[in-house]
């Protein structure tokens, strides 16, 4: 029953202990008092924990009991528990939107240390809860149909996990990488820890899979370029770069590699880290999906000189290479996006006491995958850039991470990645190996046993923060060598270790354009940078954008078994939109009071989402309510009021002014 | 059966309104045909005191102009609300405070430093100042005081109806008059002019871009107005878009922006809120520093956003050390 | 606690301030400063909007007439709106609004707009105390008693009541 705004209001107001959270600051006996006090309050109570079931059955019964038609619940964030309360009172025959929160958590209990304070803080909001909700109206949510198609941004092991699981549920995958190969960093691993399993040994299935499967479509090479729409009904395109080699005509067959006027490769290999050269066509790695060559056309001479004698277009026995290849766009239409676009690795050079770039020894953990690589540019050898064999390697955790000068989180996966680059270059080279570290975080299931097999197998650990790499040989023995000045904290003395090769467990950081990309699908990012869960706990992996998901490090750092698990939590979120087939619209869109309106059009420019127009024949602006995104704009600019907002009209926000003002 | 009785007095004002009686030129005869004016200084010679005598409620409508300034003008106020049945708040002085309602932003005592000192043209060595009474040889005289603020009538006494504009526009006033002589009145309390803004229906509607955004404001007295083209889209301040309809766009059709002297529609609170909300919103910058420079012309937006209302406006007046904490009478 | 506490008779000048949050970042950065437990100044009371795009000079207007001391406008940093431009409107209209303000006698510090985003519960936490100390040293805003019109404050009066929801 949806009761009729002309009704006297009935307000019941609840307020929430939160079990200490609010109590523990907020008489909330007394502010129950002061709201049962109030004009139209006809019963307030508090409980325990209102958002648990008994707190919502008390709801429930009072406004059948107390026939109430507005309801305020003092407790945590709307932002929280807005729905929660929403479906409590539907459930009693209310109006969902006759609900209005006070938020005497977040904004009260947790940041005021006085009680009495606190209290009189929670009497205001509460206060203006009440006024305000009396002038709430019957509202209902649109329901729109979803869009049963998903596209899935990045190509590494979340996106392939998340795009593979929602394929194999039947539903339709666009799966965006904006490299010629999907993959992502784990390609380019050897082995992983703690098990030590091949890395490319479980991923590159994973990555056929996705080349071959029905419901996937595979654009590589390929970025987003717009995202318009809602939950539902987002509308993507999607740029195709040129890749100058026709995807679906060639093999793979590198014929062409072969062929380039260049002998030699000439250009800083991305996928190796730079440790070796690629040609200006190339194949990215040699089990990139697809399997296709790319022409680079910063270095190919045909594309930046037009002159080349193009020998790879005479050896393509397919004639797959197309210099007229131009950038291409597709406009799709998805339900659900799920964000995978993973990280970066901090650079080395910021921290020049660590003689990254000055000293050829000294590496990135990353450079040292492609070594113990086998199909890295040593056949998996682990040399020093002058060839020879290291016989002492010291490894440096927290290179950009827990470092105030840089990111002061933890990357997570570094302790272990040393770990196992530790039993790696001791298994390979027999060389002595040393760990710093500032802490040891084995906290996953297996990692602790393995750092224990670590230890037994000999790796030294030093706990302390390197505070120098250098090259200044004090003694004999560090003639050539590298050393490594570090405070050895267990033992409180200042150590010089010297040894052949430095590897840097550099941090994991955001993309570099993370913040274009947190604009572009209209999400935030958090202090470090990576994209903003909704909420820590209870939304890992959605957004503040319903329908957009995260999986992987581009949430923040994370390995790769939590990222797994992250991209099959966002796609069971994603499948749940999807089969849901339809989403509901908050009803905050704008509206124009026709009688009103005199026709002066200053809100059709402010409209972001072009959503009003002129009435020509009737002379006034009107709001399309699919268009509107309820951001109020238009609302706060209509000079003689004729625009609206439901859920914040002006009257309600004079209400909440004049309560939250009030002397209570 | 005799005619209606009607009042007609003027406060802070300038006479504008007054001419806007005589603007009704001939239907001032049916007017007169129709009435009997009992009060209007301007025009007969009444005296207060004949007011006085007056039986309360013995007038059936009077139409205060002018805003409410002084003690004497207080005591009119009060005492033509009681002599009559229905009180008429008319022109914009009345109804919003108008143009001497800009006096608010200054108090009173700058504003007696200003005239009787600090003007270039003033002589006055000895500093004197107009006092509440002076005693002459032939006794006491008094001179009205002048009160802190500028107000409007309804802030003074409680107000029927009002007729806005600067002045009044004859049509509204014929509209007016009709309706009491017909008692077909509105609910107490409204605006007797329609409540729509007046881009509705505006002769140079049509030449306005549905999606105006603006670079430059500009100033009437120093460019070239084009006589067809919206002004607003010609960059000219026009507050039409904010402004109640019913002057018969009189500014417009003279080739001049509007100025607000109807004052809001009824879903307003604060006219120059809404009228600095609107145009704010269409300047054509995201960048702060270029905002700033595009709102450079707009100099004064005081003197421009609440030109005819000051006074009816949630400020009131300008705050200062004299006044208390912000709040409404008791 | 006892059910009846005394609350407490303020012995200093206690500035009221008013925030009108966006919902997706200032609001959700206060969310934060809560969660992280960041204490602030209990004098700032905050209405949720949608987007700063909302905030209506009107509004500011009225708080300061109601007996706010200060108001402030959170909104997202520029480029970071979820409604993409609502801010950048927001800030038209605070510009050309604390022109007005100045003339009228009402200090800069008093009405402020701060970009901050959801990830910036230190943020709420600095400007609201920094807030509430200036306004403890600018002390009230001393703002002419409005008249009562018709025997009720003009800016309490209601305006007609809103068209109830145009049906979509």
């Amino acid at each position: 029953m949806i009761r009729q705004i002309h009704e006297p209001s009935r307000i019941g107001v609840y307020v929430c202990h939160c079990g200490m959270n609010i109590a523990a600051k907020v008489d909330v006996e007394d502010v129950r008092a002061f709201a049962r006090s109030l004009p139209n309050v006809v019963v307030a109570k508090t409980y325990k924990f209102m958002c648990s079931d008994p707190g919502q059955e008390m709801i429930r019964k009072d406004i059948q009991e107390h026939d109430l038609n507005r309801v305020v619940v003092a407790s945590c964030s709307p932002l929280l528990h807005e729905h929660t309360f929403r479906r409590a009172c539907a459930a009693a025959g209310m109006n969902p939107f006759h609900l209005q929160m006070a938020n005497i958590r977040e904004q009260v209990s947790w940041v005021t240390p006085d009680c009495a304070l606190a209290t009189r803080k929670a009497r205001a909001l509460i206060h203006a809860a009440v006024r305000r909700v009396a002038d709430h109206y019957p509202l209902a949510k649109e329901r729109v149909n979803v869009h049963p198609a998903i596209l899935v941004v990045g190509g590494g092991i979340a996106g392939i996990h998340a795009a593979l699981v929602l394929a194999n549920a039947g539903k339709k995958v666009y799966l965006v990488e904006r490299e010629p190969s999907i993959g992502g960093h784990m390609a380019q691993l050897d082995k992983t820890f703690p098990t030590l399993d091949c890395s490319a040994c479980i991923l590159t299935p994973r990555m056929s899979q996705i080349r071959t499967h029905p419901n996937i479509t595979l654009w590589t090479y390929a970025e987003i370029e717009e995202v318009a729409g809602f939950a539902g009904n987002f509308k993507v395109k999607v740029r195709h770069k040129p890749r100058y080699v026709k995807e679906e005509l060639c093999v793979g067959c590198g014929e062409c590699v072969s062929a380039c006027v260049f002998k030699e490769g000439r250009v800083r290999d991305e996928f190796n880290q730079g440790l070796s050269k690629r040609k200006p066509i190339y194949m990215p790695f040699p089990q990139a999906t697809p399997n296709v060559a790319v022409i680079d056309p910063q270095s190919c001479l045909k594309i930046m000189r037009g002159k080349c004698a193009m020998k790879c277009v005479e050896a393509c026995p397919r004639a797959a290479i197309d210099f007229e290849q131009r950038e291409e766009h597709t406009d799709i239409e998805v339900g659900a996006i799920i964000l995978a676009t993973g990280y970066r690795t901090f650079d080395a050079r910021k921290i020049p006491e660590y003689g990254y770039g000055r000293f050829p020894n000294v590496y990135t953990m990353l450079e040292v995958e492609r070594l113990v690589n086998a199909a890295g540019p040593t056949g998996g050898d682990i040399t020093l850039r002058d060839g020879a064999r290291p016989q002492t390697v010291g490894i440096i955790h927290c290179v950009g991470s827990r470092d105030r000068r840089h990111h002061p989180y933890c990357s997570n996966v570094c302790c272990m990645a040393s770990l196992k680059m530790a039993h790696l270059v001791k298994e390979r080279t027999g060389a002595e190996v040393f760990n710093f570290y500032i802490d040891m975080r084995a906290t996953f299931k297996g990692y602790e046993e393995f750092y224990d097999q670590v230890l037994r197998e000999g790796v030294q650990f030093i706990r302390g923060r390197v505070a120098e790499v250098t090259d200044w040989a004090i003694r004999p023995a560090e003639k050539g060598k590298l050393v490594i000045r570090v405070e050895d904290t267990l033992v409180g003395v200042v150590r010089r270790i010297p040894v052949d090769m430095v590897v840097l467990a550099t941090a994991m950081e955001p993309q570099e354009d993370a913040a274009a990309v947190q604009r572009k699908f209209n999400i935030s990012c958090s202090q470090d940078g990576f994209f903003l869960e909704r909420h820590p706990k209870l939304g890992p992996v959605s957004t503040f954008s319903d329908g957009i998901f995260l999986a992987g490090v581009c949430q923040g750092p994370k390995d790769i078994p939590a990222s797994v698990a992250q991209a099959g939590a966002a796609a069971a979120e994603a499948l749940c939109l999807v089969d849901k087939g339809f989403v509901e619209i908050e009803p905050n869109t704008a509206f124009i009071d026709e009688a009103a309106c005199s026709g002066c059009r200053t809100c059709i420019p402010l409209c972001p989402f072009q959503a009003i127009t002129r009435d020509a024949v009737k002379g006034v602006a009107v709001i399309n309510q699919a268009l509107c995104k309820g951001c109020g704009t238009c609302v706060a600019a209509c000079p003689s009021g004729a625009a609206g907002q439901n859920m914040f009209t002006d009257a309600q926000i004079y209400d909440e002014i004049e309560g939250v003002l009030a002397d209570v | 059966m005799s005619k209606p009785k009607v009042g007609f007095y003027w406060c802070a004002s300038c006479g504008g309104c007054e001419e806007s009686v005589v603007d009704l030129a001939e239907a001032i005869l049916d007017v007169t045909a129709a009435v009997d004016f009992v009060f209007f200084p301007v025009a007969m010679d009444f005296k207060r005191s004949d007011v006085e005598a007056m039986a309360d409620g013995a007038m059936a409508a009077c139409m205060i102009n002018g805003a409410i300034r002084s003690s004497e003008q207080r005591a009119m106020a009060k005492l033509l609300r009681r002599k009559a049945q229905i009180l008429i708040a008319y022109g914009a002085c009345s109804h919003q405070g108008g143009i001497p309602g800009l006096a608010n932003l200054f108090d009173r005592q700058s504003i007696l430093q200003t005239v009787y000192r600090d003007t270039p043209s003033t002589v006055n060595p000895g500093d004197i100042r107009p006092e509440a009474s002076t005693r002459i040889p032939h006794g006491e005289v008094e001179l009205p005081v002048l009160d802190e603020q500028v107000k409007s009538l309804d802030q003074v006494v409680p107000v029927d109806y009002y007729i806005p504009g600067c002045a009044p526009p004859v049509q509204l006033l014929k509209d007016a008059l009709a309706a009491i002589l017909t008692g077909r009145l509105p609910p107490k309390g409204s605006v007797l002019a329609p409540d729509k803004a007046l881009c509705e229906q505006c002769p140079r509607a049509p030449s306005k871009p549905d999606n105006l955004l603006i670079d430059q404001f500009k100033r009437p007295h120093l460019e070239r107005i084009d006589p067809e083209k919206c002004l607003l889209a010609q960059g000219f301040l026009c507050l039409g878009p904010a402004t109640r309809g019913g002057c018969g766009w009189a500014c417009i059709n003279a080739n001049m922006p509007c100025t607000g002297c109807l004052g809001p529609v009824s879903r307003t609170r604060d006219y120059g809120g809404a009228a600095m909300s609107a145009l704010a919103s269409l300047v054509n910058s995201n960048d702060e520093a270029q905002i700033a420079a595009m709102l450079e012309t707009i100099v004064d937006p005081a003197g421009t956003f609440y030109r005819y209302g000051l006074p009816a406006s949630l400020l009131f007046a300008r705050a200062g050390a004299n006044a208390d904490k912000g709040g409404h009478e008791p | 606690m006892s059910s009846n506490v005394t609350l407490p008779v303020a012995k200093e000048f206690e500035p009221r301030i008013v925030a009108f949050f966006c919902n997706w970042c200032t609001y959700t950065a206060g969310d934060l400063a809560g969660a992280a437990r960041l204490a602030y100044a209990p004098n700032m009371r905050v209405i949720r909007l949608m987007c700063s795009g909302r905030v209506d000079p009107e509004f500011v207007l009225a708080a300061l007439r109601q007996g706010a001391d200060g108001v402030l406008i959170g909104g997202c940093h520029p480029g970071d709106c979820h409604y993409r431009e609502g801010n950048y409107k927001c800030l038209r209209r605070f510009q050309l609004l604390c022109k007005f303000l100045r003339q009228m006698g009402v200090e800069e510090q008093r009405v402020r707009l701060e970009w901050i985003a959801a990830s910036e519960g230190d943020k709420v936490q600095k400007i609201a105390n920094e807030m509430t100390a200036q306004l403890k040293l600018l002390g009230p805003l001393r703002l002419q008693i409005t008249p009562r019109v018709n025997g009720r404050p003009r800016a309490a009066e209601c305006p007609p009541a809103p068209t109830k929801g145009v049906a979509p």
